[in-house]
C-alpha cells in the first residue's frame, strides 16, 4: 500500500474555450492517494469540460497535468489511459452491439492480434469478484440494464489498472441500492491507495462518500472545502452564487375527476421488444401521478401510449370517459393533452427550425395563427413574444434557431408552449434534467401552478428527490409492469421504493399503506 | 442435378464480382463510412485490370493494379467524409460519376481488345468431389480467392483485436475515441482498404468473366453490391450467398435467352434486379428494424472529438 498523502493528480491553470467562451479559466485541481473529491457545480460550471481535459479527450488552451509527478502530454486518451486515468462518463462510452470482454479490451494496444479470449474471460471474473461487480463477461451490451453497465465501465477501467477514477454523475441511473453498491466499490478502491473524483448534483451523496469537495462556477474554481467541516446549504450557496431556497410551495389540493384513464395497456418498444406490460393508470385534475423507474423500464414508451404517439398491442386510452384509443395525436392535442418528451431536441423541438416556428408546432392549424390555408406570422410572433416573455427564455431573437439555445432555455420554450393553452392533461418526461438549479425551480413552480389550475398531471423523472417532492401519487414501474401504486409516496421510505424500482412488488415491498 | 451443376456453377461465377464489391463495402461502412461510389469504383478497377493484364501480360498484376486504383479514387472519399465531414452521399455519388466518366474516356482504345486473362484452373481432389467439386472448385484463381477472403473476414472481424477495433469504431466512436483508438485513422485506411477491394470485383469482369472492356461493363452490379450489404446484414458469409442468389439468377436467364424463348431479353434481363428487390422487401418485412440494428451505429455521420 502506498503512502496515502502522495499527490496523485495535479492540474495547474487549465483553460478551455469553446467558441470563444471560458468553460475552464484557470482552474486547479488536486487529488491524493486515497482520497474522495467530490467536483459540484451547475450544468455548464466546466466539470464535464475538465474531466474531459483530464482523460485527454479535449486539448486545453493552457495549463499542465501532473499524474504521480509525471508530466502529461495533452489531448491523447491514450495517454491518459496508460498514465492510469478512467472516466466513467455520464452517457457511458460502451458499444451496445459487443460483449462485455470485448468492449474490456477495446484500444488496448498491448494484446496479440488474435484475442486470447479465455484468458480475458477469467481475468474479467477475477476483478469482478475482488470489487463485488457483478457481470457476465459474454453478455451484449445492449441487453444489459443502466446499472450493470456502469460496472462494465468501472470494470473496464479498473481492467485498464487505472489509479485515478472519475465517475460523472453516477447514481442519476441507479436505483437506491445499487448506489449503495457503487459507494462501497469506490470505498474499496481509495482503501488501495486510488483516488476518486465523483461528478453529482445530489448532496446528500456528496456527504456521505466525499472527503473534500470542490466547486465550479461559470467555469472557475470557486475553492475547495473538507466535507466534514461543511454543510449542504453552505455548498449549495457556493456553487449558485446566492442564499438558494430549496423548499416549495405545495398547497393541498382536493383532487377532482378522472381526465386521462389507461387501461391495461401493452406496447412494444422500437426494437419490436415488450416495453409495456398491462399497465393501468388513472390521472385526475389537480393531482400530480409521478413515476419512478430506473431509466429505459417502459418510461418513454408509456409517455407515448399516453400522448397518443404510439399504439398499443391491446389496452385502452379514455379521456374524459370517451375512448381515445388509436386517435391521431392531434385529437388528443385538441383535447388538452401536452406532451414534454425529455429527448427536448429530438422530439420536442425541430432544432433548426427557429424560436417562432417552435412556439407555434401545437397550434398552427388552429385560429388565430391558421387563416384557411395561410399561417398568420403576426400571430405566431406575438404568441412566441409572450412565451419568450413569460417563461424568461434567454434567446438573442425570435427568429434564432432553437439548436443554438442552451438546454434550459429550450426546456423553458418548450415549457411555454405547452402551458400556452391551459392544459388539462400534462405529461412531463425529466423536465428539469440538466438543468440549472434556478431553471430547475421555475419548471417546479409551473408543474405546481398548473397542478392549481386543476391539471392532470403525470410526471416521470429519474430523479427521486423530485418525485417525492412534487408527486401527490406515485407509481413505480419495472420492466413495463407497474409495481405498485404509492398513495403517500412520502411517509413510504425511499428504501422500500428503491426495491420496487428494482423489481419487487408492492405487497413484497412491505405493501401499501 | 445434372442440368443443375453447371447452371450453380456458373451462378458462383457470376456472383464473384458482387461479392467481392459487397465485402469490399461491408469492410467501409464497418468503420462507419458509407461508399456509395462502388458503380464508379468496379469501372476503374476493370479499367485498370484490363489495361495493366493488356500491358504485361499478368493478370495477377491487373488485379494489384485494380487495387491500387480502388483505395487511391476511395481516398478522395474518405478525405471529404472522414476529414471535412462532408456529405457521405453526395461524394459517393460523385465517385460513381467520376469512375463511369473517366473510364468511358480512357477505355476507348482498349474497346474490341482481347486478352488471355485468367483461365480455368480446377483445384486437385477437390474439384473431383461429386457436385460440390464442379460448383465450387473448377473455376479461376479470383474466385477461389474470393471463397478466402469471406473466411478471412469472418475471422478477422471477430476474432482478431483489429476487427473489433474496427467494429467499436462503426459502432460508437465516441468510445472507441475515449479508449485511445484513433477514429480517423482507422476509417481512413478502412475505406480504402475496402474501395480497393471493390475495385478488384470490377477487375474480376474485365480480367476473369470476359476478357475484354466494354464501357459501362459493371452494369449496375455496385448498386445491387449496396443492397447486399444490408441484405446481408454487414455479414460476409450472408453476403457470399446473397451474391450467389443474384449470380444465380442472372445465369439462369442467360441459359433461358440462350435456349430461346419468346420470353422478351428485356424482362429477363430484369430478373436478376427484380428477385434483389423481392429479396430485400422479403427480408426487411420479416426481420422488421431488426435489419437496421445490425447496421454499425454511426454509419454515414461523420465523427468530430470536441463536439458538444
Amino acid at each position: 500500500m502506498t503512502e496515502p498523502s502522495t499527490l496523485l493528480v495535479e492540474m495547474r491553470g487549465i483553460t478551455k474555450s469553446f467558441q470563444g467562451i471560458k468553460a475552464n479559466d484557470q482552474v486547479d485541481l488536486q487529488l491524493k492517494r486515497g482520497e474522495v473529491l467530490a467536483l459540484l457545480g451547475e450544468n455548464g460550471a466546466g466539470k464535464s469540460t475538465l474531466m474531459n481535459v483530464l482523460s485527454g479527450i479535449y486539448l486545453p488552451d493552457s495549463g499542465t497535468i501532473d499524474i504521480d509527478g509525471k508530466r502529461l502530454s495533452f489531448g491523447s486518451p491514450h495517454d491518459a489511459i496508460a498514465a492510469g486515468i478512467g472516466m466513467v462518463h455520464q452517457h457511458f462510452m460502451l458499444v451496445p452491439s459487443q460483449t462485455v470482454w470485448e468492449n474490456m479490451v477495446l484500444g488496448l494496444p498491448e494484446l496479440p492480434q488474435v484475442l486470447p479470449k479465455a484468458k480475458i474471460i477469467s481475468d474479467i471474473r477475477d476483478i469482478s469478484q475482488q470489487y463485488g461487480l457483478d457481470v457476465d463477461p459474454e453478455a451484449i451490451i445492449w441487453q444489459l440494464s443502466i446499472g450493470e453497465q456502469q460496472r462494465v465501465e468501472i470494470l473496464k477501467s479498473l481492467y485498464r489498472k487505472a489509479q485515478v477514477l472519475i465517475l460523472d454523475e453516477p447514481t442519476a441511473v441507479l436505483t437506491p441500492q445499487e448506489a449503495k453498491n457503487l459507494f462501497h466499490t469506490v470505498k474499496r478502491m481509495t482503501k488501495e491507495g486510488r483516488g476518486v473524483i465523483f461528478i453529482s448534483h445530489k448532496l446528500d451523496e456528496v456527504m456521505e462518500i466525499s472527503d473534500n469537495v470542490m466547486v465550479l462556477r461559470k467555469g472557475k474554481l470557486v475553492g475547495i472545502v473538507d466535507t466534514k467541516g461543511s454543510s449542504k446549504e453552505k455548498i449549495a450557496e457556493m456553487m449558485v452564487g446566492r442564499r438558494v431556497n430549496l423548499e416549495l410551495d405545495k398547497k393541498d389540493i382536493v383532487p377532482g375527476k378522472i381526465v386521462l384513464s389507461l387501461s391495461q395497456a401493452n406496447a412494444l418498444s422500437d426494437r419490436g421488444l415488450k416495453a409495456l406490460n398491462d399497465v393501468s393508470l388513472e390521472l385526475r385534475e389537480g393531482q400530480i401521478l409521478g413515476l419512478a423507474g430506473v431509466a429505459g423500464n417502459g418510461q418513454t414508451e408509456l409517455c407515448q401510449v399516453m400522448a397518443g404517439l404510439r399504439k398499443m398491442t391491446s389496452g385502452k386510452l379514455f379521456l374524459n370517459e370517451v375512448e381515445v384509443t388509436d386517435l391521431p395525436p392531434r385529437k388528443l392535442i385538441d383535447s388538452g393533452v401536452r406532451y414534454i418528451p425529455a429527448d427536448r431536441k429530438g422530439t420536442g423541438m425541430v432544432s433548426n427550425m427557429d424560436v417562432r416556428e417552435n412556439s407555434t408546432l401545437k397550434r398552427y392549424w388552429r385560429s388565430p395563427v391558421a387563416k384557411g390555408m395561410l399561417i398568420d406570422w403576426k400571430a405566431v410572433l406575438k404568441h412566441a413574444m409572450g412565451i419568450v416573455k413569460d417563461f424568461n427564455v434567454d434567446t438573442p431573437s425570435v427568429e434564432t434557431p432553437v439548436r443554438n439555445l442552451s438546454g434550459g432555455n429550450i426546456q423553458k420554450l418548450m415549457l411555454g408552449r405547452e402551458l400556452s393553452d391551459v392544459p388539462k392533461v400534462l405529461i412531463a418526461m425529466n423536465p428539469t434534467w440538466g438543468l440549472d438549479v434556478a431553471a430547475t425551480r421555475f419548471v417546479r413552480e409551473q408543474l405546481l401552478e398548473e397542478r392549481e389550475k386543476g391539471a392532470a398531471i403525470f410526471l416521470i423523472s429519474e430523479d427521486l428527490d423530485e418525485l417525492l417532492s412534487l408527486s401527490d401519487r406515485m407509481a413505480v414501474i419495472y420492466r413495463g409492469k407497474i409495481m405498485g401504486m404509492i398513495e403517500d409516496p412520502n411517509t413510504f421510505g425511499i428504501e422500500r421504493i428503491g426495491m420496487m424500482m428494482a423489481g419487487t412488488r408492492i405487497e413484497d415491498a412491505g405493501g401499501a399503506i | 442435378m445434372e442440368i443443375l451443376i453447371p447452371i450453380l456453377a456458373a451462378a458462383v461465377r457470376s456472383g464473384t464480382p458482387i461479392l467481392y464489391a459487397t465485402l469490399g463495402e461491408i469492410i467501409t461502412e464497418k468503420s462507419g463510412v458509407m461508399n456509395l461510389g462502388l458503380e464508379g469504383l468496379m469501372l476503374l478497377g476493370a479499367l485498370s485490370g484490363f489495361a495493366v493484364t493488356s500491358a504485361t501480360g499478368s493478370p495477377w498484376l491487373g488485379v494489384a493494379a485494380a487495387f491500387v486504383v480502388g483505395a487511391f479514387f476511395s481516398l478522395f472519399h474518405a478525405i471529404v467524409c472522414v476529414s471535412l465531414g462532408g456529405n457521405q452521399v453526395v461524394s459517393g455519388l460523385a465517385l460513381t460519376m467520376l469512375g463511369t466518366g473517366v473510364t468511358a474516356i480512357l477505355g476507348r482504345n482498349y474497346v474490341g481488345q482481347l486478352i488471355s486473362g485468367f483461365s480455368r484452373i480446377p483445384v486437385p481432389f477437390l474439384s473431383d468431389i461429386p457436385v460440390i467439386g464442379p460448383i465450387f472448385f473448377n473455376h479461376d484463381p479470383l474466385v477461389y480467392l474470393s471463397y478466402g477472403l469471406v473466411l478471412f473476414l469472418c475471422w478477422f472481424l471477430w476474432r482478431t483485436k483489429s476487427g473489433l477495433n474496427l467494429r467499436a469504431v462503426g459502432d460508437n466512436p465516441r468510445a472507441a475515441d475515449s479508449l485511445g483508438l484513433s477514429v480517423v485513422a482507422i476509417r481512413y485506411v478502412y475505406t480504402m482498404i475496402g474501395g480497393g477491394i471493390v475495385a478488384i470485383g470490377g477487375a474480376y469482369l474485365s480480367v476473369s468473366y470476359s476478357h475484354m472492356w466494354t464501357e459501362g461493363m459493371s452494369a449496375g452490379r455496385g448498386w445491387i453490391a449496396v443492397a447486399l450489404v444490408i441484405f446481408a446484414i454487414w455479414n460476409p458469409a450472408r453476403a457470399a450467398f446473397g451474391s450467389y442468389l443474384f449470380g444465380g439468377v442472372e445465369a439462369c436467364q442467360l441459359r433461358i435467352q440462350a435456349a430461346g424463348t419468346n420470353i422478351s431479353a428485356p424482362i429477363l434481363l430484369m430478373l436478376p434486379y427484380i428477385l434483389t428487390i423481392t429479396v430485400l422487401l422479403v427480408i426487411s418485412i420479416r426481420k422488421g428494424k431488426g435489419i437496421l440494428f445490425g447496421a454499425p451505429a454511426s454509419l454515414g455521420t461523420p465523427f468530430y472529438r470536441e463536439e458538444r
